[in-house]
């Protein structure tokens, strides 16, 4: 009998005081291996007479479990403990920088060009484009300015030296080429004819001898183009009304104003005012006390249309022109034209977009 | 153009405020540049009386100044030394703004006396530049009243943008018949009486050529004066000159100018005792020569009009007069020339000449040729009332222009075009007030006035009806749907532009903008030799003078400037044109970047490491599929010479190129100053095909295997020349069906690899479609790959 309660005891006190896995096997080797001490105990049975036997037996087993389940908590405990050790010793300074990488950027005149994409493509047009160098005939002629006109001095033009046949080439003065190189389409003319709209808007660079404070050589216009045989100047407010309140995100009313104005191509011609106020030196678009100019527009002019082989008896329509570098100064308060073209990293760093600023 | 508001009202009986006028002009296509309202400015300033001037007790160079204002006595410390007891000054109260020192007044004490106002000088009022001592008006001037009437200033100066069609209104009668037509008051007619001439004129016109409507001047009217007194002009013309900012000269010339800016008709008077015989207009003769009357000596040619005596050339025609036949103070006799030239060749001569005259501005943009007469009539009274003595027969050569145009306006052109409905009534009205002749009762034939040669067709007609109607009538008319569906707005080869701007910025590049232009010397080693046709002929400077035949030279200037700034490791790139000729297919879209020095700067958690080929090549393939190229891309040797020549490599599909990449020359990153390697690329974004248009967006069908792949890695020993890609090829090749991947995971040379050779080990993916594979199926792949690698490239496995 005291065999049992000193093997319960010692075995016990092993359990508990057992220090980690490998200890703790031991105990249990010791106590329940072929050799172990209950193990020796079970070898004993044979030799007792069968009342005893039977309840030697119960009482070994009985300590048999005991003693098995003292093990299985002690294991528990110590995996619990190892596992926390190991946490433990694995922790790191989270406040360490992660591992370098650079933040990309995208340019605003991209963005805005994009932003143009899709307030316009909502209104049905689609993109067209032609190239920086231009033939001179494109460039003026094609859009009533003549050889010679007064209005080719109000466009301070570079050239490039005169094709072999005498075609003066010149880096384009504005978008507007690409209305005639589209009019003269010969898909888009039969679309026209079997009755269908023009719409196209036409982003791009432009050039002009110009190199102070707010001009640059190189600039960014978007113009604007719609041919059919109705639509009028109201549709042009329309378009430009609805552009800015898309454009410049404003819910209210937007104070729209046509001023009569004079460009070659249109006829007649509008420059284009919106309502806008100032606020601790931030510019608000929208209802205010002041007006900001943001384009220049109209008909597009019967010689024009005449020139790009339609017929003006026929269709009509509107075109405008709007400086994209202006209105993206406008809208995400960019103070200074000249450093859109500097790449300096801070500015490109500050006043770029994330490279999936998600476009509406 | 500039002008007062009294004088406007010489032409224009209005009750109108100068606010209503301001926005009438705006609203007509006039836009006010700007008003100059001294009244306004110098609101509160009036004329005041010192009563006494004493010496400070405190201070040597001040006064004490008890100055009478009219509503009262107030005590002033003024520093000028011509404050004195009697004299009258023009007072500011405090409070007021004082323009010139940018300054609000307080009421204060100079050295313990009090000072509540200040008597200001003209440099203070931002008159003139005068800061010599305060203005000293006249003894007349009444005490009390606004400074700005005492100075002669209480006429608001309006100034106005006129835009090249409307040269009608480079004259104030021409302004105030648009104010007329819009409502605002009525036009009053200007008086211009023909005078009989008392003698014959001595001097007559005459054509060099036979003059025709067309001609260089197709018509010239004048006449001879005698006996007439020059000098300086009676006051209210001198003010009035002065005003919109012209220095008056003497009387003589300044009716010229007057006539020119209150009819937009261009005089001259010439000294007529230095004219020799008839005056002639004709084209200048090769390199005849005339001192104009701003001092220049030019040289002409016979596409410049001249007007000549019988000596020598007196005038270029249209733009400016001579000097040595100007009239001067003691000239007696002189004579007149008022003409008409033709616009374009006024502007093309005055172009060559260099020379702005407010002649030429005027006859460029076309003045009324019916002028001639009323002008001569005009300048006439003027002479006469001015400067006395008497008038010659008029003399007159050439013909009148053909300025006389009807043009049809359709009754339902206005709303038509407009959008606006304008009543019958006003159409005809407003084209009425603005000088047309209409018959008709819709359709309309509307005869243009002779000042309007901008009047084209009736596109005008519509412009002038709606524009003094008034643009704010037209409609807000959203545009109607095309369709009920939107359209994609680009087209999937412009939509590249952005997928590539894209994915570059979400690979850490910043994006930059640079000019389409560079220095030729720059464009020619980027591979613009011999292409004159890409060089401007009148650039701003030689640094932006010819037309950029890659992106790369400006993306490493800006890396250098941003280096030379301290910002370090720039990533930059631009998506935009470079230019293989001057035609439009020479125009072509480039996505190229840089990235210089570090690709992993010093950091704590590893190594760093600088840029070099494979950045690039990654950018590059990067763009490549953000544009949807297609996977079958190869990368050789053979990059331009602006790369390192052993470290850069082609991207092809087939032969035709795709992209270039690599570290940049050693040579061109010297050039730049910059330290560190340049690893740049250079994507075609037009190069690569458009996916085949399918009838719809389907995928193809995508087959998954139940069964495990298995990868199995070959080391091989090969020769150090043999490119990676082929030995890949070979591997991946052996067996089509079962390998769907070989990847190069190790490059060795160096200890135990002989000289000359190099170890590569691949990773062979075997995916099996049918069953596991069993360890002799894939000892029999394994085998096929050793054996077509080295067929191929001569490599063997490794032991």
């Amino acid at each position: 009998m005291d065999d049992l309660a000193t093997i319960r005891n010692e075995a016990l006190s092993a359990v508990e005081s057992a220090a980690d896995l490998g200890a703790l096997d031991a105990v249990r080797v010791a106590a329940l291996g072929k050799k172990g001490s209950v193990t020796g105990l079970m070898k004993t049975l044979g030799a007792l007479a069968p009342e005893q036997r039977k309840e030697f037996g119960a009482r070994v087993n009985q300590l048999k479990g005991e003693i098995e389940a003292a093990l299985e908590a002690r294991k528990s405990t110590l995996g619990t403990a190892a596992l926390a050790a190991r946490l433990a010793s694995e922790k790191v300074d989270v406040t360490l920088p992660a591992r370098p990488e650079s933040r990309g950027t995208l340019h605003p005149i991209g963005e805005v060009m994009d932003e143009l994409a899709s307030i316009f493509g909502e209104m049905g047009f689609t993109w067209a484009e032609g190239p920086d160098i231009e033939d001179d005939w494109h460039n003026f002629t094609a859009l009533n300015i003549p050889p010679d006109h007064p209005a080719r001095q109000m466009q301070d033009t570079f050239y490039l030296p005169s094709r072999a046949d005498g075609t003066p080439m010149v880096l384009r003065t504005h978008t507007s080429p690409v209305q005639a190189r589209t009019m003269l389409d010969k898909d888009v003319q039969k679309m026209l004819a079997d009755g269908g709209s023009l719409r196209v808007i036409v982003p791009g660079r432009t050039f002009r001898i110009d190199n102070d404070a707010t001009h640059t050589p190189m600039f960014h216009q978007v113009e604007g183009l719609v041919i059919d045989r109705v639509t009028h100047m109201g549709h042009l407010k329309g378009c430009i009304y609805d552009f800015c309140r898309a454009y410049f995100e404003v819910e209210g009313e937007l104070p729209i104003r046509f001023r009569p104005s004079y460009f070659p191509f249109t006829e007649p011609s509008a420059e284009v005012d919106i309502g806008c106020s100032w606020k601790d030196g931030e510019l608000r678009i929208g209802a205010g006390e002041s007006w900001l100019e943001i384009l220049g527009c109209g008909m597009v002019h019967p010689r024009a249309i005449a020139n790009c082989g339609l017929d003006p008896a026929v269709y009509q329509g509107f075109a405008f022109g709007m400086g994209i570098d202006r209105i993206a100064m406008l809208k995400y308060g960019i103070p200074d034209l000249r450093s859109f073209f500097d790449s300096d990293l801070r500015w490109l760093r500050h006043y770029g977009f994330s490279a999936l600023e998600a476009v509406r | 153009m500039k002008f007062t508001l009294s004088w406007l009202k010489e032409h224009l009986d209005t009750t109108a405020t100068l606010e209503q006028v301001r926005d009438a002009l705006t609203m007509l296509g006039l836009e006010v540049e700007g008003i100059d309202n001294a009244a306004e400015t110098f609101k509160g300033f009036v004329v005041g009386y010192v009563v006494e001037a004493v010496q400070h007790p405190n201070a040597d160079r001040l006064r004490v100044c008890k100055v009478d204002t009219g509503s009262g006595v107030v005590q002033v410390v003024c520093g000028a030394p011509n404050a004195r007891t009697g004299m009258k000054g023009v007072f500011a109260p405090a409070g007021s703004y004082i323009p010139g020192t940018d300054l609000h007044l307080k009421a204060s004490k100079i050295r313990g006396q009090d000072s509540n106002g200040m008597l200001c000088s003209m440099r203070e009022l931002q008159l003139s530049d005068d800061h010599t001592g305060i203005i000293d008006l006249p003894a007349d001037a009444k005490v009390g009243m606004p400074a700005a009437a005492a100075l002669g200033l209480d006429d608001p100066v309006i100034e106005i943008k006129v835009t090249p069609n409307r040269g009608d209104c480079l004259g104030v009668h021409g302004i105030a018949r648009d104010l007329a037509a819009a409502g605002i008051g009525t036009l009053k007619p200007f008086r211009a009486e023909r005078v009989k001439g008392s003698y014959a004129s001595p001097i007559k016109w005459t054509h060099g050529y036979e003059a025709r409507p067309d001609s260089p001047c197709p018509i010239v009217v004048g006449r001879h004066f005698r006996g007439v007194k020059n000098g300086p002009s009676p006051d209210w013309l001198q003010r009035r000159l002065k005003a919109i900012g012209l220095r008056p000269i003497s009387v003589l010339v300044d009716i010229t100018n007057l006539v020119t800016f209150d009819l937009n008709r261009p005089l001259h008077v010439f000294d007529a005792r230095k004219l020799s015989g008839d005056l002639v207009m004709r084209q200048a003769r090769d390199g005849e020569q005339l001192l104009a009357l701003d001092g220049k000596t030019y040289t002409l040619d016979p596409s410049i009009a001249v007007i000549a005596d019988s000596r020598a050339v007196h005038g270029l025609g249209g733009i400016m007069g001579g000097e040595d036949t100007g009239v001067q103070a003691d000239t007696t006799d002189v004579f007149l020339e008022v003409a008409y030239f033709d616009p374009i060749r006024t502007a093309a001569s005055g172009r060559k000449l260099g020379i702005q005259s407010d002649a030429r501005y005027r006859f460029e943009r076309g003045i009324d040729p019916e002028s001639v007469h009323w002008g001569a009539d005009m300048a006439t009274m003027l002479i006469l009332e001015l400067c006395g003595g008497e008038a010659s027969e008029l003399t007159q050569s050439g013909v009148m222009p053909d300025w006389r145009r009807d043009f049809t306006l359709r009754a339902d052109r206005v709303k038509g075009l407009s959008g606006i409905d304008v009543p019958a009534k006003d159409t005809t009205g407003i084209l009425t007030k603005l000088g047309f002749k209409v018959a008709g009762t819709g359709p309309w034939t509307a005869s243009v006035p002779s000042w309007r040669p901008d009047i084209v067709g009736e596109a005008d007609l519509v412009e002038e009806v709606t524009r003094v109607y008034g643009f704010d009538h037209i409609p807000t008319t959203s545009l109607p749907r095309l369709s009920a569906i939107s359209r994609p707005v680009r087209t999937p080869m412009q939509r590249r532009v952005p997928q590539a701007r894209r994915a570059l910025a979400a690979r850490g590049m910043n994006e930059a903008v640079t000019w389409s232009f560079m220095a030729r010397a720059k464009a020619e080693r980027f591979g613009a030799q011999q292409k004159t046709e890409l060089r401007l002929l009148n650039s701003i400077d030689a640094t932006l003078d010819t037309m950029r035949p890659s992106i790369l030279p400006n993306l490493i200037d800006a890396a250098a400037r941003n280096e030379a700034r301290g910002l370090s490791d720039p990533a930059l790139f631009e998506v935009g044109p470079q230019y293989k000729d001057a035609s439009p297919t020479g125009q072509v879209r480039v996505a190229a970047g840089v990235r210089h020095n570090m690709a992993v700067p010093r950091n704590w958690a590893g190594p760093t490491r600088t840029v070099d080929v494979f950045d690039a090549k990654a950018d590059a393939l990067a763009v490549l599929a953000a544009i949807g190229a297609p996977d079958n891309l190869s990368a050789s040797t053979g990059a331009p010479d602006w790369y390192h020549p052993g470290r850069s490599g082609v991207i092809k599909l087939g032969d035709r190129v795709m992209a270039y990449f690599g570290e940049l020359h050693p040579e061109i990153v010297a050039e730049a100053d910059l330290k560190g390697p340049v690893a740049a690329f250079e994507v075609f974004l037009e190069a690569p095909p458009l996916p085949k248009q399918k009838a719809t967006k389907a995928r193809s069908k995508l087959i998954l295997s139940p069964f495990q792949p298995v990868e199995r890695d070959f080391a091989f020993l090969v020769d150090a020349a043999v490119e990676a890609d082929k030995l890949v090829r070979a591997a991946r090749n052996a067996d089509k069906a079962l390998i769907t991947a070989a990847r190069v995971f190790d490059l060795y040379a160096g200890k135990g690899v002989p000289d000359g050779k190099k170890s590569l080990a691949i990773a062979v993916t075997l995916q099996p479609m049918e069953r596991t594979l069993t360890d002799a199926e894939i000892e029999a792949v394994s085998n096929k790959i050793v054996a077509a690698v080295a067929k191929a490239t001569g490599a063997t496995l490794r032991g």
